[in-house]
Parts: C-alpha cells; structure tokens; sequence
C-alpha cells in the first residue's frame, strides 16, 4: 500500500465526472493505477453496434492516467494533463466491463510521463492505449 | 428549359436540421454529457453547456480533461460525417425524414486522438469547432479547436484520424 493512497481514493471518489461516468477504482499501486466501467447504455457512441463511445474511453484512461501519477513515490500534490494521446486498437465489446492500468514511468521536477492500456473481458487484445504528459504541482 | 428556381428557406433550413437531429440525436453518450450543435449553412459548432457532473478537480473547479477530449472527439466526428454525408442530403439520396439511430449511415471510427490541453476549463460553457484537413475514401484527418469565453483564447485542440465507414478496421 503506497503511503497516501487513501487521500488519493478519497480525492477520486470525490470528483463529479468520476461519479457521472460510473468509473470505479480497482488498485493504486507504486505508480501505477486502475480503473474499471461497467458497460452502460448510456454511453454508447455507435447506436447500430452498441459499442461504447471512444470518449468514455478518453476519460476513464486520462483519470487513470493523473491517478498514477498522483502515486509516484515523490508525492505530487496536485496534477493535470499536458498532453495526452490515444490509439484505439479495437471496438470494446459491448456488454462487456472495460479496466484501464495506468502507469507513471517517469517524473522530473514539473513533468509526468505516462502511459495506460485498456481491455475488456479478452485480455489478450487490448482495446486502446494511450501515452501523454502530465503537470506536476509540489 | 428555364432554370427551376430555388428551393425555399424554409425546406432548406428544416431538410439540413432533420439530417443532423438523427445524427447527434441517435447517439447516446452525446446526450449524456449534453452536446449540442449550431448549424450556420454547413458550418456546425459544438456546444458543451456547463454542468455539475463534468467537473475533474472539484477545488478549482475545472472540467475533467477527459470530458474535454470526449467533446472534442464528438466534433470531430459529428463535423466530419456532417461534410461527408453532406452531398446526398442536399441532393435528396438520403431521405432524411427516414433517417434515424436504425438508419444512420455508419459512423466514421476513431483510429487516434491527441490532445493538447492549453488551460484549464472553466466551469462554464465551452464551443468547438473542426476542420476536416482531409477527407478521402479510406482514411480522414480532422483539426479540432475548443475554447470558452472568448474564440482566441483555445483551452484545448487535437488532432484525430478516422477509418471511414465500408472500409471498417
């Protein structure tokens, strides 16, 4: 258990579009971090196939992503997305749940850098990727 | 033959309005998070009205960064299905009092997305607009720009690239 994950989970389970969304915390971890999305109607972005908008997706990874930078070792206070790139790979399944692990694979003074990948229930093909930097508050 | 005249307002106005209602209406994630659109001739402008549950950091507050990139990504693909189904709705191909969710034509799907947050985004309504940079029979690539108070002032841009639809991945 890294040392300030319970202001973490408390400060994620506080954020309104957290909510909204449906997303649900998994894991933190030594930077790293994981989210799941029920499968919801809602947010279907594709009525003939039911497949899940592209931009659920964008938001469950850019959290996931700012999550695992908030658990790097060197404690950010506070962080915020610079950049932030994503691959879609594949269509998630409908029905299915998607988790997205992110991971914080480099810090400097002022900049994150991170990457995450997002699967449905097949975990040998994932969904999207995504890559991008973030800020850095001390 | 003399010239036929032209098509008044009216028919006009209500056949391109009914074309892009079953477009943004069929989908449910852009009435999730409250997109509508504005429609100047074939120019469309997304609108994102502020609310409570697209705050990300709830001690500023900001919009999350992951709505931001969503609405960003709506755009694109409203405004690049808008000009590429554009020329069978004005010549009538398209039966828009037919189109529905059932009937849509396909969407174009995202292949990537990249997005440069410039400032954070203000608990307040936000616009964006796109630019379809390239639209061939395969692939396309869409500019894509938001901004809130004043059009200048961007919060946010990307850049995306789409497979179109009938020659899915």
């Amino acid at each position: 258990m890294i040392k300030n994950a319970q202001w973490i989970s408390d400060f994620v389970h506080v954020m309104p579009h957290f909510k909204a969304l449906g997303m649900r915390l998994m894991s933190l971890g030594d930077a790293t971090a994981e989210l799941a999305l029920d499968y919801d109607p809602r947010l279907i972005g594709d009525p003939q196939s039911r497949v899940i908008h592209g931009g659920a997706v964008s938001a469950l990874m850019d959290t996931c992503c700012g999550l695992a930078v908030l658990c790097h070792s060197s404690e950010p206070k506070s962080t915020a997305t610079i950049d932030l790139r994503i691959d879609y790979m594949r269509p998630a399944t409908p029905e299915e749940a998607i988790q997205t692990r992110a991971e914080c694979y480099h810090v400097t003074r002022s900049v994150a850098f991170v990457r995450a990948t997002t699967f449905d229930e097949d975990l040998t093909r994932p969904v999207a990727s995504a890559s991008g930097a973030f800020t850095v508050e001390r | 033959m003399g010239q036929s005249r032209p098509e008044s307002v009216q028919v006009v106005k209500q056949r391109r309005d009914s074309a892009l209602n079953a477009l943004v209406q069929g989908v449910p994630y852009i009435q999730f998070l409250g997109v509508t659109f504005d429609r100047r001739g074939d120019e469309l402008t997304g609108v994102l009205p502020f609310d409570e549950k697209l705050i990300g950091n709830p001690s500023l507050p900001a919009i999350h960064g992951g709505v931001t990139a969503a609405f960003l990504e709506i755009t694109s693909i409203i405004t690049l299905s808008w000009s590429f189904l554009w020329n069978d709705i004005e010549s009538g191909e398209i039966d828009v009092h037919k189109m529905s969710s059932d009937t849509l034509p396909r969407l174009p799907k995202t292949i990537d997305f990249s997005v440069d947050y410039l400032r954070p985004g203000l608990p307040r309504d936000a616009y964006a607009r796109a630019i379809v940079n390239r639209l061939g029979r395969r692939y396309a690539s869409v500019h894509v720009e938001a901004w809130q108070d004043r059009r200048n002032k961007l919060f946010a841009q990307a850049v995306c690239h789409f497979v179109m639809p009938h020659f899915s991945m």
